[in-house]
This record gives structure tokens, C-alpha cells and sequence, in this order.
């Protein structure tokens, strides 16, 4: 093999591998963006990624097999939302402090996506997943058509929500209300914004988007569904929101580094240099710890209320 | 506000919220077909019908002992580490290849030090997160949570490979496991017949220590201070970033004790998935038991109970035991939700003024004490 070759089948595999990632880091970025910490995303993740698998694995001989897929999807956007829904009860309404509620709320996504499919489903089986559909015309172009334009669609559209993200957070109301109640909450209070509310549609969002992002492993990527296939992705999606500084094009080229070092590790093995497993699979965990350490500094333009339940009648 | 009725509030958020917690629990169990109420059952009273399953749930305790006491300490000091589980498997790393390289040391000499060995391992582990935090200001949850992806695979790395019994190799069998450490290492058991182990009076000893430690030491307060608040804390001339990485270092110690304490006393031998979840269930035992030791031991039996009862439904009733991963959770949420909920004084405010509307609350013996909005 070429190492042109080998350039570009990285290059290639990298962008599919990192719509997971993608998906709920923009996610997280608009629950970080309202002041809410949400560690719970890898639980969600792990509820997205087996509701997802459920009926395309249920459905898929019969009438509805050409919609299993669609459905797959939806459910998991719909159970995530939901889980979104149930952090904000506990760290808006609640008020409970947000680190130790994410890490509850993981271990109740991850535990239920578990034991549900222990139940329903046993052992290992796939599913036929989402084809890869070109462009035409524009899956052609030579070298940047395969990279760019040569995937599932899930791909493509989890690469328009990246602008889309962009547009929501910063030209829409909407998205300067989430900005507001995620810098100065009394200030956004006083004027008029129902921080709470803002604060639970945030939420459901990035919920819905992190079970997305779920369903994409189990059904586009992996194909499959066991225990620990999210292994943590929800965690390092936490940390790229940090290293991307809360914006959704810092966090798309944090979700291609590290999906990219994930290709060039797999095209490393299969171009036959050899090194224990064990540490091909550490390489990624490693990153993270450096990226944070390395993006230290960024936390000064992070949102100043992130991790603070606000409280109107507390009189500071 | 009298007493009484501060008495009953709490009462009322506390118990709303562990029925919130078991509706939730049963919600899942109904998805897989299961009657939650026979679940529930088993889970609680399965394990105490004979005397081996009453001592295997002191022997689950013994480890979220452990564990617990050195999430309390981290936890009290402000520093949260979600890294137990990964502290645990480096302390089982530790203590073994010390008890296998020194096979021919007495009982006395060899058993303390694979126990200092794997507190030491578990400390060093730890230390990466507190050293991290306190110097590169790195998020201890992120960096802890990651450090136990890595342990795991150091682990399994090290039980396939360099550390791998040779008879393993030789039968062609390949289990990952390494072989079988000397007697001298081994806790002896205090119930003949059952797997108890001198282990449990260890923690329990240590509860004591660290009660001792963080409430009747000039460095468990500055601790607890630095916890408290840190800006005031570091006002008052506390080192608040060294405060934040000793606790590290002494949450680590304790969670590698509980895995070399698991091997000397129950496995003998380091084998795969040895701590199965000890690291997240010593979190849940910790904030059950109020972060205090005199809490954390009775939590870490109940616990244990769970953890048995979990293992009895999956052979008896089928449910999977990621059940219990789902009661843990939603446990932690009712705690940390009923907490702030108790501690809110407009919350209580509330709720008083709401029962006076109904008549069911006698007026404020001082006027002016409560505002009648």
C-alpha cells in the first residue's frame, strides 16, 4: 500500500467516524451554552444507540423493513430528548449539582440500554444499516468526492448541523436567549428570558442529539449493538465542547482529530505494523487528557454561569 | 419555622424521593416483563435467607467500604473522582506482581506489602488526575473517567500478555488471569465454609481513621475547607491546590487498597472483571451514606445486599444484572435532587406556606417571621 493510499483511505474513514462524536458534542455545546454541565451524554448515548438498534433489528423482514432505519432513529431522538428532559428536572428544577447528577444519569442510560437488551435482544446480531448514497456529480470529484462525498447520508446531514448549529446559536433569538441564560442568568431574568425554560429546551435539544448520535453507532457504524459499544464517547464528547471553546466549528475539528486518529491507527494495522491491541484501543482516552491539558486556557471563554443552578430568589 | 415541621419536610423530600427512585426501577423492570415487586424482593431479602448469603454480602461490603471512605475524602475536599474503578484495577495490578515477585516472604512481612503496594498503585493512578487538576487546571471528571478506560485496557493488556499464569500457556486454555499468589499473601477467612475475610475488619478499622482523619486533624479540616469554599479557604491561607491533590492521592490509596485487599481475601489470584463495578457503586455508597464513615458502613452493607440480591435475580428471575446499574443511578439522582431540595430554605418557605393556606399548619409564633405573600 501507498502511502498516498493510505493518506486517503484515513481521510475517508475518518469523516464517517466522526458523526457520532459530532452529533453530541453540538449537543452538549447547546446544553453547555445554557449553563448546564451535562455528563449524562454518554448514558444518553448508550439509550440512543440500543433504541436505535430495537426496531431496525425488530422490523427488519416484513412490511416496514424500509422505514426500521427511519424509526430507529426517531426513537432514539425521542428517548434522548427525554433523558434531557429528566437532567433538566434534576439540575434546573432541582437545582442538583451538576457533576455528580451527569455521572447518576450515565449510569442510569447505560444500565437500562444493558439490561433492555440483555432482555430483548441476548446476543450479537446486526443489522443491515444505512447504505452509502454518492452525490451524484459531486462524489466524482477526484481524491475530495471519496473523503467528502462517498457516505451514508446520515454523514452529510450530520455535517450540515454543524453550520446549522452555528446559525441557531448565534443569528437566531433562540439562540441568543441560550447564550444569555448560560453567561448571566439574573441579567437574562430581568429581562424578561425565562431562564428555566430556556435551560429545559436546551436540554431536550442536546439530549435529542446525543441519542441521535447514539443511534448512529449502532446503526451506521458498528451495525450492531453491544454494552460497551459507546465506550465512552459521550465522556470525550464532553471534553472536544471544551477543546472546540464552545463553538460549533472548534468542535467539528475536534471530532475529526480524534476520529482521525481512530482511522490512522486502523489503516496502521492493516498496513501490517503490529502493536498490541490493548493500546490501539487506549489511544483516543490518551488524547483526551492531553487536549485537555493542552486547552487549559480556553476555559475563560467558556460560559461564566456553566455548573450554577440559578435561583431567582436567592438574593446572592 | 419549628423543628418539627423542618423534621417532617425533610421527611417528605427524602421518602417522595425514594419512591420517585423505586417507581423509576420499576418502570425498567415492567419494559422487561418483570414484576417489580417480586424483583424488589428478592433483591432485598434473597441474600439473608442462610448464612453464606448474609457473610457474601458482608464480603461486597468490604470493598465499597473502601472505596467509599476514598470517594468521601475526595468528595469532601471538592475534587470529584469518578476514577475508583480504575484505582481499583492498578491496586490489583500492584499488589499482585508484588506477592508473585516475592513469593518466599513470611505472612507478616509479604501480606502488608501488597497491601501498601496496592494502596501505593491506586495513589500513583489517582495522582496523574490530581496533579493534572491542580497544575494544567484539567477537569478531574473528564480526566478520571478516562484514566479508568485506560487502566481497563492496561489491565487486560497485562493479564494476556506479561502477567498471564504460564500453566495458561501450557494447557492452551489462554484464560487472562496471572497465577496463583503464594498463601503468605492471603487475608484469612473469619467464617470457615464462606469466603468472609479479616478484610472487613481492616475497613472497618479505617473508617475510624478517616473519621479521625478528616475531623480531628489540622489536614483533614484544611481539606474540608478547601472543599467548603475555595476562595475562603484560600484566603485563610490554605493550599488549597495541594489540599485538592492529597485527597486525590488518599481517595486513589483507598480504592487500590480495596483491589489488593479483593485479591488477598476473596480471588487470590488477579482475574478478569474482579472489580465489576465497585469503582461507581463506592460513589453511590459514599453519597448515601453522607460522605461520613459512620454512614458509608452501614450504606456499603446495604449495598452489598443489593449487589447479592442483583446476582440472585439475574439466576432466579432473569433480570440482567445491569439492573443494578439502573437502581444505582436513579438512586443517585433522588440523593442529590432531595439534598438540595431539604437544604433550600425558600423551598421550605414554600411548602409552609402552602400548608398554612390549607389550614393544616398553625400561623408562625412570631409575626413577621414568614411574609404572608
Amino acid at each position: 500500500m501507498t502511502a498516498g493510499q493510505m493518506i486517503f483511505d484515513t481521510l475517508s474513514l475518518g469523516v464517517p467516524f466522526s458523526v457520532a462524536l459530532l452529533l453530541a458534542a453540538l449537543g452538549e455545546n447547546f446544553n453547555q451554552r445554557a449553563g448546564v454541565f451535562n455528563l449524562g451524554c454518554d448514558g444518553i448515548m448508550s439509550m440512543g444507540a440500543f433504541l436505535g438498534f430495537l426496531p431496525a433489528y425488530a422490523l427488519r423482514t416484513g412490511a416496514l423493513a424500509p422505514w426500521s432505519t427511519a424509526a430507529g432513529f426517531a426513537l432514539a431522538a425521542v428517548a434522548g430528548a427525554a433523558l434531557g428532559l429528566l437532567f433538566a428536572l434534576v439540575t434546573v428544577t432541582f437545582r442538583a449539582p451538576q457533576g455528580i447528577a451527569g455521572i447518576g444519569l450515565q449510569m442510569l442510560g447505560w444500565g437500562t440500554a444493558g439490561t433492555l437488551f440483555r432482555h430483548f435482544i441476548g446476543g450479537v446480531t446486526g443489522v443491515e444499516g444505512v447504505a452509502p448514497w454518492p452525490i451524484p456529480g459531486l462524489s466524482r470529484i477526484p481524491y475530495l468526492g471519496g473523503i467528502l462525498f462517498d457516505h451514508n447520508p446520515v454523514v452529510y446531514l450530520a455535517l450540515l448541523a454543524v453550520p446549522a448549529s452555528w446559525l441557531l446559536l448565534y443569528h437566531t433569538p433562540w439562540g441568543l436567549r441560550v447564550r444569555a441564560v448560560g453567561t448571566h442568568p439574573r441579567a437574562a431574568d430581568t429581562m424578561g428570558i425565562a431562564v428555566t425554560r430556556v435551560r429545559y429546551q436546551a436540554l431536550v435539544l442536546g439530549g435529542a442529539m446525543a441519542g441521535l448520535g447514539g443511534a448512529y453507532l449502532s446503526l451506521c457504524q458498528a451495525k450492531m449493538f453491544a454494552d460497551d459499544l459507546v465506550a465512552g464517547r459521550g465522556f470525550i464528547a464532553v471534553a472536544l465542547v471544551y477543546f472546540g471553546r464552545w463553538s460549533p466549528w472548534g468542535i467539528f475539528a475536534g471530532a475529526l482529530l480524534f476520529s482521525l486518529a481512530q482511522a490512522l491507527q486502523l489503516s496502521i494495522q492493516v498496513g501490517g505494523i503490529k502493536f498490541p491491541y490493548e493500546f490501539a484501543v487506549m489511544l483516543p482516552y490518551v488524547l483526551v487528557i492531553v487536549v485537555l491539558a493542552l486547552a487549559r486556557r480556553s476555559r475563560q471563554l467558556g460560559p461564566t454561569a456553566l455548573g450554577k443552578p440559578y435561583d431567582r430568589e436567592m438574593r446572592i | 419555622m419549628d423543628r418539627r415541621f423542618r423534621l417532617a419536610y425533610a421527611g417528605a423530600v427524602i421518602s417522595t424521593a425514594a419512591l420517585a427512585a423505586a417507581a423509576t426501577g420499576a418502570l425498567v423492570l415492567g419494559a422487561i416483563g418483570a414484576s417489580p415487586w417480586a424483583t424488589y424482593a428478592v433483591i432485598l431479602t434473597g441474600p439473608l435467607k442462610d448464612l453464606f448469603g448474609a457473610t457474601e454480602v458482608l464480603v461486597r461490603a468490604v470493598p465499597l467500604i473502601l472505596v467509599a471512605l476514598g470517594i468521601a475524602i475526595s468528595f469532601r475536599s471538592g475534587i470529584l473522582n469518578i476514577g475508583a474503578e480504575g484505582q481499583i484495577q492498578i491496586g490489583i495490578l500492584a499488589s499482585s506482581a508484588v506477592a508473585l515477585a516475592l513469593p518466599r516472604l513470611p505472612g507478616a512481612v509479604l501480606l502488608p506489602l501488597c497491601l501498601m503496594a496496592g494502596a501505593a498503585g491506586g495513589a500513583l493512578w489517582a495522582g496523574i488526575a490530581g496533579v493534572l487538576r491542580a497544575r494544567l487546571d484539567v477537569n478531574e471528571i473528564l480526566s478520571t473517567v478516562m484514566l479508568n478506560y485506560i487502566a481497563a485496557q492496561l489491565y487486560t493488556f497485562l493479564l494476556r500478555g506479561p502477567m498471564i499464569d504460564p500453566d495458561e500457556l501450557m494447557t492452551g486454555s489462554g484464560t487472562p488471569q496471572s497465577m496463583r499468589l503464594p498463601k503468605a499473601a492471603w487475608l484469612s477467612r473469619l467464617v470457615p465454609g464462606t469466603r468472609l475475610h479479616t478484610g472487613l475488619l481492616l475497613a472497618l478499622v479505617l473508617a475510624v481513621l478517616v473519621w479521625l482523619l478528616l475531623w480531628r486533624t489540622t489536614l483533614g479540616y484544611r481539606m474540608r475547607a478547601a472543599g467548603a469554599g475555595r476562595k475562603a479557604a484560600r484566603y485563610a491561607g490554605i493550599d488549597v491546590k495541594r489540599s485538592v491533590l492529597v485527597a486525590m492521592l488518599f481517595a486513589g490509596a483507598f480504592a487500590g487498597l480495596a483491589g489488593a485487599v479483593e485479591v488477598s481475601g476473596v480471588h487470590h489470584r488477579a482475574i478478569e472483571a474482579i472489580s465489576s463495578g465497585y469503582g461507581f457503586s463506592g460513589i453511590v455508597v459514599a453519597l448515601f451514606g453522607g460522605l461520613h464513615p459512620a454512614g458509608i458502613v452501614p450504606a456499603a452493607v446495604f449495598f452489598g445486599l443489593l449487589l447479592v440480591g442483583a446476582d440472585m435475580t439475574q439466576r432466579s428471575a432473569g433480570v440482567p444484572a445491569n439492573m443494578i446499574l439502573v437502581l444505582q443511578g436513579v438512586i443517585i439522582l433522588a440523593i442529590v435532587s432531595a439534598r438540595m431540595y431539604v437544604a433550600n430554605p425558600y423551598a421550605r418557605e414554600r411548602a409552609a406556606r402552602a400548608l398554612r393556606r390549607l389550614g393544616l399548619l398553625a400561623a408562625p409564633a412570631s409575626p413577621g417571621e414568614v411574609s404572608e405573600g
